[in-house]
C-alpha cells in the first residue's frame, strides 16, 4: 500500500495547467502558419511590381489597376455577384421555412429523413453532383430548349441551402419556445407571432445564413465548372483558366480582392453568428 | 387510475384538428427547400446511375442503348485491332492513389488538427475566440485560391526552392510539384480546418473536472490524454475524419492545379470523361464508384463514430 | 357563494391529456379530471413535479389540446380555440419578456394584438404599471431588470389586456426566499384589487395555504382534495394529502361508531376521542388510519387527562421550537411540535417517558 505513493509521482495541477500538453501550442502555431504562409506570399507578390512571382522588385498596384480593366475580368465578377446574390436570397429563404419546421419540435415522422435531404449536398462529393447536375439540365435543356443562367442559379441555390440552414438552426435552437407562447397568449395570431416575435430574435442568425451563403456560391467552382453555359463564367472559373495558362500577379491581384471580400464577410459571419446571451 | 381498455385513444375532435393543421404548416414550410435539393442534388444520381448503362453518344452526351461498357472499361482495355479485353491497372491505379492520398490526408490532418483543436479549446474565452476567427478564415477562403498559393510555394521557382537553394542544401531545384506528395500536401492544406473545427467542438464540451480527476489518481499527461481526453473527445475525431476524407476521395481541384497530369485522381478523370473523352456513360460509371466509396466510409463513420441512435455521443 | 347559482369561471369536465399512442403505451398526464373555480377567486394547483399541475394550466391557457373532455370559461367553450382566441393570460415561469422589446412595448403588445386605439394602449400601460409599481422603468429593456423586476413586468403584461381569467405557472420559483415573501402578499393584494380569477400553479405547500382562497392537491394526474386552506390542512381526506402539506402524524385505529361528518375512534395506541370522517366512507375497512398534526399534541400536565404515552427517541431544535420524536408501546413513531414559550418546556431529554395530550377535535381519518 505505501509503495503507490512513491512510485507514481503525484502531479495535482490546478488553473490552466490542468489542460496543458507538451507540444500542443507549438503544434498550433505551426498550423496557423502554415494555413497563412502561402496566402501571405500570393498577397504579397500581388503588390510586386515586376512580373515575377517570386522575385521582390518594389512596391506597386499595377496589376491591381491591370485586373480593374481587365474585360474578361468584370464580367466574370458580375456574373459570379448575380448568382450569388439570387442563390442567397433564395437558399436563405428555403432553410429559414425549413429551419423553423425541424427544429425545436419533438421528433416526428419524416423529420429525420427531411433534415438528412437537406443536408444531402454537403454529404456527396461536389464533383458527383456536378456531374448528375449536368446530365439532369441536359435532359431538360433537350425537352424543352430553355437555356439560360437560370440552371446555374439553381444549381447553386440548391448546394447553398445547407450552409445557410446551419446557423440559422442554431441560433433558432436558442431561443426559447415560452416567447412564441407568450405572444400568442396574448392574442397575436400565428403570422404576427412570426413577423413580431420570431423572425426579429432570428434576424441575426438568418443574415449569418445568408452571407454563409452568399460566400458558397461566390467560392463554388467544381459545380459552376460542369454546369456553366458560354457567357456564364464566373470569377473562380476564370481564374481556373488563367492558371492553367501561366502564373501572373493578375491572377495575385485578382485572388487577393477575392480573398478580401471572404475575409470581410467572414468577419460578420463571425460577429452576427456569436451567443448573444 | 381509471380502468380502461387498451384501445387507441378516440381523439377529441380539437385535438384533432390541431393535429392536423400542424402537419399542414410543416409540410407547407418543409416542401420547397427539400423539393429543391431532391431535383437538384438527389433525383439526378438516379439519373447518372442509369447513364452509366448507356453508350456514349456521337458528339458528346449518351446513345440510349444499353450496354455494360462503361463498367468494363473500369478494368479491362479493348485491344483496337483485334477486340480482345485485357485486365489493365490504369483506372485501378488512380481509384487506389485516390483512396490512399485520401486516407494519407485525413491521418496527417487529425496528427496535427486534432493538438490545434485541443489547444485552442483549453484557451481562455478571449483568446479562445481570436484562435477560432483565425482558424475560420481559410476555412471559408476560396479553395481555388488556397490552392494557387500552395502551387506557388512548390514551384520550381517557389519559396520552397529557392530557400533551400539560398540556403545550399540543393543545387537544382527539386520538383516538388505534380508528385502525390504535392497533391498530398494540397490536400492537407485544404481540408485541415476541417478536422479543427468539429474536434474543437467536442473538447468545448469536455469537462475538464474529469481531467482533475484523473491526475488526482495518479495518471500521467499522455495517460490522461490517451484514456480520458481523446475517447471523450470521438465524436469529434470521428466527425472530423470523415469531413476530410469525403471531400479528398471527390477532389479535384488540388490534383488539378498540384498533381498536373501525373497524379490523376477520381475527380479528375471523371471531369475528362465530360470534358476531352466525351464519354458520359464511362464518367458516369466513375462517379457510381466514387459514391460507392463515399457511402463505405459514411457507413463506417456511422458505425464506429456514432452511438446506436445514429447520433455522434460519447466514446 | 352557491355554486349552482353562479357560472363557474373555469369548469373543467372529465378532462383527460394521455401523449403517446394509447393509455398502455403513453403518459397519462391528467386522468379525467373535473373541477371548478370561481371566479374572483384565487385559486391554487398544488402538487409534486408530474402531477399534471401545469398540464391543466396548459389546457386553459390553449398551449396544448385536452385528449378527452371539456374546458369552459364562463360557460364558453374552449377546446379546439388556440391561446390567441381565448381571452385568459399566462405569467409563465421564466416570464418570458420579449428581449427585444423595452418594459412598455412588452406590456402594450397584448394590447396592440388586440386592436386596442393607441391613447387608451398608453393610458392602460400606465395604469399597470402603476398597479405593479414600475412606472419608472418603463423605457428599460428587459434584460437590464432584476429578477423581480422582470416577475412584476410579466405580471402586468398579462393583466394589461385585462383577461377573465390569470394563470401563473410557479411564477415565484426563481426568486430568493425573502422577494418570494414579499411577491406573496403583492399578487394577493393584486388578485383583490384586480377581481380576476386567479389560478396559481405551485409545488410550494406553505405558498398554496398563505395565498389562496382555496386549492385544489394533485397527483399522478388526478386531484386528490379540493377545499380552503384550513380545510385542506385540518382535514386531509387522502393519506398523501396529509402528508404533502406539513408534517404529520398517521395512527392506526378503529372505528366504533359513526355520527354524521364524525365518528368515535379508539386508536391502537389507547385514546378514544372524536375524529373527523372523510367525504368518501365506502373505501374504510376495519381498521383505518388517523391523522394527528404535530402542533396538535402536547405535553400532558401532571392534572390534565393522558391520551397517549411513550418514550422520547430523538430532540430536534429548530430554532422557533422543538420536535420530540416518541415511540409508542405499539411500536409507532409520533412526533410532538412545542413552539418556544418559557424555560419549561426544555424539561424533556432523550429516554424520557413522554405523556402525551392530543388537543379535541384534531383528529382526522383518513380515506386509504
Amino acid at each position: 500500500m505505501a509503495d503507490i505513493a512513491t512510485t507514481a509521482p503525484r502531479k495535482i495541477i490546478k488553473g490552466i495547467d490542468l489542460k496543458y500538453q507538451p507540444g500542443f501550442s507549438q503544434i498550433t502555431w505551426f498550423c496557423i502558419v502554415v494555413l497563412y504562409a502561402p496566402i501571405a506570399v500570393l498577397v504579397l507578390f500581388s503588390f510586386n511590381e515586376n512580373r515575377s512571382v517570386t522575385v521582390w522588385t518594389q512596391f506597386s498596384l499595377d496589376w491591381y489597376a491591370k485586373a480593374w480593366e481587365n474585360e474578361g475580368i468584370q464580367h466574370a465578377a458580375l456574373v459570379s455577384l448575380e448568382v450569388a446574390f439570387v442563390a442567397m436570397v433564395i437558399s436563405t429563404i428555403l432553410a429559414t421555412m425549413a429551419a423553423l419546421v425541424t427544429t425545436r419540435t419533438p421528433p416526428y415522422r419524416g423529420m429525420n429523413i427531411a433534415v438528412a435531404v437537406i443536408n444531402q449536398p454537403l454529404m456527396v462529393p461536389e464533383v458527383v453532383t456536378a456531374v448528375a447536375t449536368l446530365i439532369f439540365f441536359a435532359i431538360i435543356k433537350q425537352a424543352t430548349g430553355i437555356s439560360g443562367i437560370g440552371y446555374l442559379i439553381a444549381a447553386h441555390t440548391a448546394f447553398c441551402i445547407p450552409f445557410a440552414y446551419m446557423p440559422i438552426r442554431a441560433r433558432l435552437e436558442d431561443m426559447d419556445l415560452s416567447l412564441e407562447q407568450a405572444a400568442a397568449d396574448l392574442y397575436a395570431p400565428p403570422f404576427k407571432v412570426f413577423r413580431r416575435v420570431t423572425l426579429p430574435l432570428l434576424m441575426p442568425g438568418i443574415l449569418a445564413g445568408a452571407m454563409l451563403a452568399f460566400i458558397v456560391s461566390l467560392d463554388d467552382v467544381i459545380i459552376t465548372l460542369f454546369v456553366a453555359g458560354p457567357g456564364e463564367t464566373t470569377l473562380p472559373l476564370y481564374i481556373l483558366g488563367q492558371i492553367r495558362r501561366g502564373v501572373t500577379p493578375e491572377i495575385n491581384a485578382v485572388s487577393t480582392v477575392f480573398l478580401g471580400i471572404s475575409v470581410i464577410l467572414v468577419t460578420f459571419i463571425f460577429l452576427f453568428g456569436k451567443d448573444k446571451k | 387510475m381509471s380502468d380502461q381498455p387498451s384501445a387507441n385513444i378516440q381523439l377529441s375532435s380539437s385535438a384533432v384538428a390541431e393535429e392536423k393543421r400542424l402537419r399542414n404548416t410543416r409540410l407547407g414550410l418543409l416542401a420547397p427547400g427539400i423539393l429543391t435539393i431532391f431535383c437538384i442534388g438527389i433525383m439526378p444520381l438516379s439519373i447518372v446511375l442509369v447513364y452509366s448503362f448507356l453508350e456514349p453518344g456521337d458528339f458528346g452526351g449518351v446513345s440510349w442503348v444499353l450496354s455494360f461498357d462503361a463498367y468494363v472499361q473500369l478494368l479491362f482495355e479493348e485491344d483496337i485491332f483485334d477486340e480482345t479485353l485485357s485486365f489493365t491497372t490504369d483506372y485501378l491505379q488512380i481509384f487506389l492513389r485516390s483512396v490512399s492520398l485520401g486516407l494519407f490526408t485525413t491521418i496527417a490532418c487529425l496528427l496535427v488538427g486534432f493538438p490545434t483543436a485541443y489547444f485552442i479549446a483549453t484557451q481562455p474565452p478571449a483568446r479562445r475566440n481570436a484562435w477560432l476567427f483565425l482558424i475560420t478564415i481559410p476555412f471559408w477562403t476560396n479553395l481555388l485560391i488556397r490552392t494557387y498559393a500552395m502551387l506557388l510555394i512548390l514551384r520550381d521557382q517557389g519559396i520552397i526552392n529557392l530557400a533551400l537553394i539560398e540556403i545550399g542544401l540543393i543545387d537544382r531545384a527539386i520538383p516538388l510539384l505534380y508528385t502525390d506528395f504535392a497533391v498530398c500536401l494540397g490536400l492537407v492544406y485544404a481540408y485541415l480546418p476541417f478536422m479543427v473545427l468539429p474536434i474543437f467542438a467536442s473538447l468545448e464540451k469536455l469537462d475538464f473536472r474529469l481531467v482533475e480527476a484523473s491526475y488526482d489518481l495518479y495518471a500521467t499527461r499522455f495517460k490522461v490524454l490517451k484514456r480520458i481526453i481523446i475517447p471523450l473527445a470521438k465524436p469529434g475525431i470521428a466527425a472530423g475524419c470523415i469531413l476530410v476524407l469525403i471531400p479528398s476521395l471527390g477532389a479535384f481541384i488540388t490534383p488539378a492545379l498540384l498533381g498536373g497530369g501525373k497524379s490523376l485522381m477520381i475527380g479528375n478523370l471523371i471531369e475528362l470523361q465530360f470534358g476531352q473523352a466525351r464519354n458520359w456513360p464511362f464518367g458516369s460509371a466513375i462517379a457510381l464508384v466514387l459514391m460507392v466509396l463515399v457511402m463505405l466510409s459514411l457507413m463506417t463513420y456511422l458505425r464506429y463514430g456514432t452511438t446506436r441512435k445514429g447520433a455522434p455521443g460519447h466514446g | 357563494m352557491s355554486d349552482q347559482t353562479a357560472t363557474a369561471a373555469i369548469d373543467i369536465r372529465e378532462t383527460s391529456k394521455i401523449y403517446g399512442r394509447d393509455r398502455e403505451s403513453g403518459v397519462v398526464a391528467l386522468d379525467q379530471v373535473s373541477l371548478a373555480i370561481r371566479d374572483n377567486e384565487f385559486f391554487t394547483l398544488l402538487g409534486p413535479s408530474g402531477c399534471g399541475k401545469t398540464t391543466l394550466l396548459r389546457l386553459i391557457a390553449g398551449f396544448e389540446q385536452p385528449t378527452h373532455g371539456e374546458i369552459l370559461l364562463f360557460g364558453q367553450h374552449l377546446e379546439g380555440l388556440p391561446p390567441y382566441k381565448r381571452p385568459v393570460n399566462t405569467v409563465f415561469q421564466h416570464y418570458a419578456l420579449f428581449p427585444h422589446m423595452t418594459v412598455a412595448e412588452n406590456i402594450s403588445f397584448g394590447l396592440e394584438m388586440l386592436d386596442t386605439p393607441a391613447t387608451q394602449i398608453s393610458s392602460t400601460v400606465k395604469e399597470v404599471l402603476g398597479l405593479v409599481q414600475m412606472e419608472h422603468l418603463a423605457n428599460r429593456k428587459t434584460d437590464q431588470l432584476s429578477g423581480g423586476q422582470q416577475q412584476r413586468v410579466a405580471l402586468a403584461r398579462a393583466l394589461a389586456p385585462k383577461p377573465k381569467v390569470l394563470l401563473l405557472d410557479e411564477p415565484l420559483s426563481a426568486l430568493d426566499f425573502k422577494l418570494r415573501k414579499e411577491m406573496q402578499v403583492e399578487l394577493k393584494r393584486l388578485q383583490n384589487e384586480t377581481g380576476i380569477t386567479f389560478i396559481f400553479v405551485t409545488h410550494d405547500q406553505e405558498e398554496a395555504l398563505t395565498m389562496s382562497d382555496r386549492v385544489a392537491v394533485m397527483r399522478d394526474g388526478l386531484i386528490l382534495q379540493v377545499g380552503n386552506p384550513r380545510d385542506i390542512y385540518d382535514r386531509p381526506a387522502k393519506r398523501f394529502v396529509a402528508d404533502f402539506i406539513g408534517d404529520i402524524n398517521i395512527l392506526k385505529g378503529r372505528i366504533l361508531s359513526k355520527n354524521g361528518a364524525q365518528a368515535m375512534v379508539k386508536l391502537n395506541a389507547g385514546y378514544q376521542g372524536t375524529a373527523g370522517l372523510p367525504a368518501e366512507t365506502d373505501s374504510l375497512g376495519d381498521e383505518v388510519s388517523i391523522a394527528i398534526r404535530p402542533e396538535q399534541l402536547s405535553f400532558a400536565s401532571g392534572a390534565g387527562p393522558e391520551h397517549l404515552s411513550g418514550s422520547i427517541q430523538h430532540i430536534s431544535y429548530f430554532g422557533s421550537g422543538f420536535d420530540y420524536e416518541i415511540v409508542m408501546p405499539t411500536g409507532e413513531t409520533i412526533m410532538l411540535q412545542l413552539q418556544n414559550r418559557g424555560a419549561g418546556d426544555h424539561a424533556y431529554a432523550v429516554g424520557d417517558q413522554a405523556r402525551i395530550a392530543i388537543s379535541e377535535n384534531s383528529m382526522q381519518i383518513l380515506a386509504d
